[in-house]
Parts: C-alpha cells; structure tokens; sequence
C-alpha cells in the first residue's frame, strides 16, 4: 500500500442527456451508502466511536475497576505528563527507535532493492528471503532474535567469540546494547514492505532516461543520484512516512524481546501507556499518553510531508 | 542502473562488489531463520553443550512433540484458527459491497473513507483499545473469542478495503457497460463478469486477512486473559517468560509450528500481493 492514491476507473460515463444527471448521481449516492453500510457499521460502532472515546478519555481520571465514577479532570493529565521523567524518557527511547528503524530500514531496503533491479544470478533467494518477515508473527520474530542474541548460546556471541572478540555481550540485557539491539530486529522485521515497494518503484524508472543519462556521459552514481532518486521520490515519503508511523506504533516485537527493560532501556510509548492502562490501571491518564503521541506523530508527519511538498515544488 | 547503460569496465569492477553485498543481505536475511530451524532440531544436551555443533547431530522432531504436549500448542491453534477465519469471512463479505462502491462511484463517501483508510494507520492502539475494552467489558466480550473476532474484523477492514478497490478499479468499466447493454442486471453482471474476474484479487485479500489475524499479539493480549482462550502468538509469549535453557528448543519448534500457515498463504499470494503494490507505485 502506498499513500499515493492509486487513479481510479471514472465512474460509467452517463450516457443520458444532461436534465437526467442530477437524478442519477443522487441514485448513485444512494446504492454507495447501501454497499458502503454494512462495513460502515462495525467501523463506526468499534473504531469511530472508540476512538472518539479515547480521546476523550484522555481529559479524564477514567481508572479500571467497577464502581469507579470517572470525571473530566481538562488539563490535569497532561501537567501530570509533562512532570513525568519516565513517560519523556520513553518518549525519547519511542523517537530514536522510530526514526532510527526507518532510517536503517529505507537505507538497507534501497542497496537490497537496486541489487535485486539488477540483473544477478541467484537474487531469488534474496528476494523470497527478504519477503518472509512479512509472513512471520511478530511474536515468532521476536522469539527468533532473542535465541540469536542468548548472550551463552545464541551464535552472535558465539560467532564473535570464534574470530577472538569478547563474546559475551547480553545483547538485550545490557544498557549500551539494548536499544541498538532492539532496532537492528526492527530492521530485520519491517525490511519486506520496504523492500518490495521500493523495487516496484525502480521498475517503474523509464529505461530511457538512464539511457539518455548515459550518452551524456554521466556515471553510475551520476545517475543514481539525479535520475533514479527524484524518479524515486513520491514512493520513498510514501514509504518512509508509513515506516515510521508503523514503528512509532509498535508493540508486540519489543514487548516479547525486552518488555522494555533493561531499566526500562527499550520501553517504547506503546509500552509505556500499555503498562500505565492495563498493568496500573489509569485508564485516563494512558489515554492521554495516547493523545500526546498522536499530536507528536501528526507535527512530525506535516513537517516532513510540507517540507517535501515544498522541495518538489523548488 | 540497468546493467546496459554501464561501461565494461565498470562494470567488471562492480560486479564482484554486487554479489558481495547480496551475499551480506541473503546472510542477515536467512541466518536467523536456518538458525531457528537448527536449534527446533538439537536436543537439549546439544544446546547447552560447551562446543555446540552448527548443525543437529541428531535431527529428531521431539522438541515438536514436547512443545505441542506441554504449551497446548493445538488448543491455542485452534482459538487461532477459530479468530482468524471467522474475521477473513466476515471481512470479506463486508468489505466486497464497499469496496465496490469506493472504486466506481464517486460520491463524497469516497473521499471520507479513503481518508479514514490512511487516518486509521496514524493512531495508536491504546487510544483504541482502552475504550474498546470498555465497551467490550459492557456487553460481555472481553475475554472471548467472538469479542477478539469484532475488534480484528473492524482493525483489518481497512486495508482490506484498499486492497479491493485496488483489484476492482483495475477491471475495465466497459466490462460492466456491456453487460448492462445486453441487458443483464446489476447482479448478474457483478456475478458472472466481475466476480469472475476479481477472484485472485479476494483470495490474496482474504488470505492476507487471515494473515493479519493469526499473527496478530496487542488485541489478544489485552483482550484475553483466560488461558483457555489464549491465542497461538499468546501462548508463545508466555512460552518465552518461563523458558529455561533446557527449553530453547522447544520454543523454536514452537515457533516453527506457528509460522507456517501464515507463510504457507504469504507464499501462494505474494506474487499478487506484491504485484498490485507494483501497479499503485507505477500508478501514483
């Protein structure tokens, strides 16, 4: 999926003459609504309205249990938040990871993407490689990585203990190794959607242009850099912009490698307000956690996206 | 940089680095899965020998047997199964009818769901699940299957949705035109023309839905929390907080298990799938 909008087919032509068109469309409105309702239903009743809700949540004291009366509270969660050590060191750790990912991510993603564009014997085995953390449960990637990073028997210490480097680093365990730890699994997970968008984006370079390029005599990096690139362009924010909110959101891979220890090294937001709801059971104050990372992502995401609507345009 | 437009003599020099590096990605890639698949394999005497063996020395399937007996490995796959179908069923059906209505009218409707489609990706989970697990508690399906199923039908719609309309805009209209020319209804032409022809396109989106829901971990593990109930990526997690030494093996097997139905689909739709990111990417 890409955030550029695929065209679609024009809706079929009417072929009646104009007095009838304003009587046709209102039709059309009609059968759309019919189609539309029965997905419209559990969307709005289960993600609208919950939606809403946590939002609202977040100006509450809302806490769980039964019998608990739960009153708007305006402000006072979020002057709680912004005293709060923990949630911005989480929030720190929630931006390194984020960007950090992405960023290796688009980087490794793109040398794997040109080698694939390429035309090199056994690039299959690459290509169905890089395809199958896509199919993996995060849990199972998670599980994965913790056995290659077992500070005894996992074959990273292992192998650095072969060529006589000190193999026994607690990867995971360990403060200065955690969190890097942490995104190169990142990497390693999310590399199949950036991959594949990608490639599809360098089959779809016109050959000619590189070819022109070429006759005038500029080199391979020339080309790469004033060609390719800018061919590139929109599927790149596409793709990064997506990396990044999916990894800004996500959950289950860090959750199984540290629960965000050690110290709460690699405790990412989501864990964060996750232990805050559902270990703690401050239903609101979790929400607002919630609110603050939606409005980061969102400033983030209209400054990246404005600041490159804006190079386009120069 | 197609191999055509680069000189000899560059490309002598580059080659070799070319191989190099994909060598590196095939590396990073595929080591941890064979290492994965090894250790399902080694007896636990192997794993935590002093000079461990690359390779099993006597590949056997207990750690699957034993993974399969103590974690309850096929209970946890069959609320698996149960979650993931129901939710492939129910979003199918639904998301058919709409799907069809986004890719060939243009109403206003469009425009506000398509916005919702990308809209729903920027939120975080917890400002979802929080209210969600109220309203679930109210009406009784917090911890249950059929609460699990509601919430990966509503959270799976969306790309679902965009996936379709995909497959539906890439029909020609002019199918339809004739048809009603010939004059056929409605429903005879969206059965016998379009259906027809949009069958890849659902199976890859009803598998990638299946997909979704087998792996999914944050809704289960909010939602469910009678053991009995415990979804397959659940009971996995869980594996993890109490394994020994002893047990790593087990674990992988276990892992193993898990991974292959969802790899088994990724691997009949991945053509498609990739094929139709490859469309929307020439496209837009």
């Amino acid at each position: 999926m890409t955030l550029t909008e695929t065209p679609l087919a024009a809706s079929p032509p009417s072929k009646t003459p104009k007095p009838s068109k304003p009587r046709r469309r209102s039709k059309q409105g009609r059968d759309a609504w019919l189609l539309m309702l029965p997905a419209l239903v559990p969307v709005v009743l289960f993600s609208v309205y919950p939606l809403a809700q946590g939002i609202l949540l977040g100006f509450t004291d809302a806490e769980a249990g039964l019998n608990v009366t739960t009153n708007f509270n305006g402000a006072e969660n979020y002057q709680k938040l912004a005293g709060n050590e923990l949630f911005w060191n989480s929030f720190r750790i929630g931006l390194v990871w984020a960007f950090g990912v992405t960023i290796l991510q688009f980087l490794a993603s793109l040398g794997l993407a040109l080698l694939l564009n390429l035309d090199l014997r056994f690039r299959w085995i690459a290509r169905t490689l890089a395809l199958v953390p896509w199919a993996m449960p995060p849990v199972v990637i998670a599980i994965m990585w913790r056995l290659m990073l077992n500070p005894t028997y996992g074959p990273i210490n292992e192998g650095m203990r072969a060529v006589g480097l000190p193999g026994d680093i607690n990867w995971l365990g360990d403060f200065s190794t955690a969190l890097p730890a942490v995104i190169v699994v990142g990497v390693w997970a999310g590399m199949p959607q950036t991959t594949i968008t990608l490639l599809a984006g360098l089959q779809s370079v016109p050959t000619d242009l590189h070819e022109a390029a070429a006759i005038d005599g500029a080199g391979v990096w020339q080309r790469f850099w004033h060609v390719t690139l800018p061919a590139l362009r929109p599927i790149i924010i596409a793709i990064t912009t997506l990396d990044l909110i999916w990894n800004f959101n996500s959950f289950a891979l860090v959750y199984v490698l540290t629960a965000g220890g050690p110290g709460g090294q690699t405790m990412l937001p989501m864990l964060f307000a996750y232990n805050e709801a559902f270990r703690y059971g401050n239903f609101g104050y979790a929400a607002a956690m919630g609110n603050v990372m939606v409005v980061v992502i969102a400033v983030f995401l209209f400054v990246y996206l404005r600041g490159q609507a804006r190079s386009r345009l120069s | 940089m197609t191999t055509t437009t680069m000189s000899p003599r560059t490309r002598r020099v580059a080659r070799p680095l070319q191989y190099l590096a994909l060598l590196g990605y095939v590396i990073f890639l595929g080591f941890p899965l064979l290492f994965l698949v090894l250790t399902a394999f080694k007896t636990p005497q192997e794993l935590i020998s002093p000079n461990p063996t690359f390779f099993p020395t006597n590949p056997n399937f207990d750690n699957f047997v034993q993974a399969i007996d103590k974690a309850n490995l096929i209970h946890a796959a069959g609320n698996s199964l149960i979650v993931a179908v129901s939710t492939t069923v129910i979003v199918t059906i639904i998301s058919l009818p709409a799907a069809y209505a986004l890719a060939r009218f243009k109403t206003k409707l469009r425009g506000v769901a398509t916005g919702w489609i990308l809209l729903s990706q920027v939120f975080p989970f917890i400002l979802i699940i929080i209210p969600l697990f109220l309203v679930l508690k109210q009406i009784g399906l917090v911890d249950s299957l059929l609460g699990l199923i509601l919430v990966y039908t509503v959270w799976s719609l969306p790309f679902a949705l965009w996936m379709l309309q995909g497959y539906i805009a890439g029909i020609p209209v002019e199918l339809e035109e004739a048809g009603a020319m010939d004059g056929a209804s409605r429903l005879r032409i969206l059965r016998v023309i379009i259906l027809p022809l949009l069958a890849p396109g659902l199976v890859a989106t009803s598998l990638f839905t299946f997909i979704s829901g087998w792996n999914e971990f944050f809704f289960a593990l909010v939602l469910i929390q009678d053991p009995a109930l415990q979804t397959l990526p659940l009971t996995l997690a869980r594996f993890v907080g109490a394994e020994g030494q002893v047990q790593l093996g087990q674990l992988a097997a276990a892992s193993l298990l898990a991974t292959i139905p969802s790899l088994l689909f990724f691997a009949i739709i991945q053509r498609r799938l990739t094929s139709g990111l490859l469309s929307g990417a020439v496209k837009g």
